[in-house]
């Protein structure tokens, strides 16, 4: 049964993008606790746990995310457990957020001079005193562009979750395109409401690059 | 959990993989090397004088990476019959990947003309080069081989893409899965094939990245005979 395109088909889109914010939070708190353990695993003492870190961050990276969604999600139900698509949809893009996050931030550690944390270590601070109070805020600098740049790249990712039948934006376009057959309109007004979440995102993260490379660099030449 | 896993059940369809194998290769590679040439010409425009040409890239750069891949796919495949352009799958696939990578490259093939210093090009300038031969005998060369590492990784993200094209059902790894899924059932074992198959194709070239630029560049060639 076909119907007309109405005005409430964008107000339901609208309301969809709760979802899509909804899911791209729970991937970048998550994938940021994750992504951090992962960074600081990276950078371990211990081989070991480096090579653990590299092989995690490795398989991630080299496999689509799209796979991983339907491995999650297929997966899960094999295990037996009936979880809504938002549980599999949440691991999925966190686990993939973790691993960008991961390498990000372990650049931005590595990004700190040596002598810094040897400097650390001779005050007699301990490895973790080290890191929280001399490299952390240090790195914070360097890490903030990226890192919301990368938020651009969360937010987009989530459409793909729609494959899998969660319900936000770009799932919710699907189905009113479905009953309506009108897919120029609907998929434009979903490509506008992403372009409306990501853009301020991505200039906020040219803004901060710009700012901090300037600041890093009087800082070396002084 | 009391499942037993059937991975040969999904191997015994080999055949199947490999064509999708290939086919995801190839899309890879049709998207990679006409999205650096439109990458070439939007740097170029970016970095242009004439304001329209300016405004046009930027507004194409900004669009495509502030969007999801997959709402660009669906306007191609979907969105398009309603203004009376319908594409078949392999087209619309290629046209989305094109589209999408286009832009990326257009960034990264920007840093690395940035990255050439002035007075490279004054000194072809002073040589009684011309503008096209300068940008093509100088200035691309060199930049090509600085941003030769930020390409490779997009190759890597590029190929990766590819799997969403198998919602529109172009047939390359991902939806070729999906058809033995549809042989057999075995969906977690199936996309876990595929996915160990992307892993290798990424490995693969992280690996050799370093032979393909000694291929490409000759400057490497002769760096690594000295």
């Amino acid at each position: 049964m076909m119907r007309d395109l109405v005005l409430n088909d964008f107000v339901l889109l609208t309301l969809a993008t709760r979802w899509t914010i909804l899911l791209s939070l729970i991937a970048f708190v998550g994938g940021g606790f994750v992504g951090a353990i992962v960074a600081y695993g990276r950078i371990s003492r211990a081989a070991p746990v480096r090579a653990i870190s590299a092989g995690y961050i490795q398989v991630i990276q080299g496999t689509p995310l799209l796979i991983q969604l339907f491995i999650w999600y297929f997966g899960l139900s094999l295990v037996g457990t009936n979880l809504p698509p938002l549980v599999a949809a949440g691991i999925a893009v966190t686990l993939n957020s973790s691993a960008f996050f991961a390498e990000i931030w372990r650049g931005c550690l590595e990004a700190i001079p040596r002598p810094q944390w040897e400097a650390a270590a001779s005050l007699a601070l301990t490895r973790f005193q080290q890191s929280r109070y001399v490299i952390v805020p240090q790195a914070t600098r360097i890490a903030l562009a990226p890192t919301v740049g990368f938020m651009v790249q969360i937010i987009k990712n989530t459409s793909l979750t729609a494959l899998v039948g969660f319900v936000e934006l770009m799932r919710q376009g699907q189905m009113i395109t479905n009953v309506t057959f009108e897919p120029l309109p609907i998929y434009l007004y979903a490509g506008a409401v992403y372009f409306a979440l990501c853009f301020p995102l991505s200039a906020l993260s040219h803004k901060l690059e710009r700012k901090f490379n300037a600041g890093r660099s009087t800082y070396r030449g002084a | 959990m009391n499942y037993v896993f059937h991975f040969k059940d999904v191997l015994v369809h080999w055949p199947i993989l490999v064509q999708g194998t290939i086919n995801t290769i190839g899309y890879s590679l049709v998207g990679m090397i006409v999205g650096l040439g439109m990458g070439i010409i939007g740097a170029v425009w970016r970095n242009s004088h004439n304001f329209g040409l300016r405004a046009i890239a930027t507004f194409y750069v900004e669009l495509v990476r502030n969007t999801p891949m997959l709402v660009q796919l669906f306007l191609f495949f979907f969105a398009l019959p309603s203004l009376g352009i319908r594409l078949t799958p392999l087209q619309a696939a290629v046209l989305a990947l094109v589209f999408n990578n286009g832009a990326y490259m257009t960034e990264i093939v920007r840093a690395g003309i940035d990255s050439i210093n002035p007075s490279q090009p004054e000194a072809a300038v002073s040589l009684g080069l011309t503008w096209g031969q300068t940008f093509r005998n100088v200035i691309l060369p060199q930049a090509l081989e600085n941003i030769y590492p930020a390409m490779i990784s997009q190759f890597i993200m590029l190929m990766l893409s590819t799997s969403l094209i198998s919602s529109i059902g172009a047939d390359e790894l991902t939806s070729l899965g999906g058809r033995i899924q549809a042989l057999n059932f075995r969906s977690f074992e199936v996309f876990t094939v595929v996915g160990v198959i992307y892993l290798c194709l990424t490995l693969l070239l992280q690996r050799s990245s370093a032979l393909i630029a000694r291929i490409i560049f000759p400057r490497r060639r002769a760096v690594a005979r000295r």
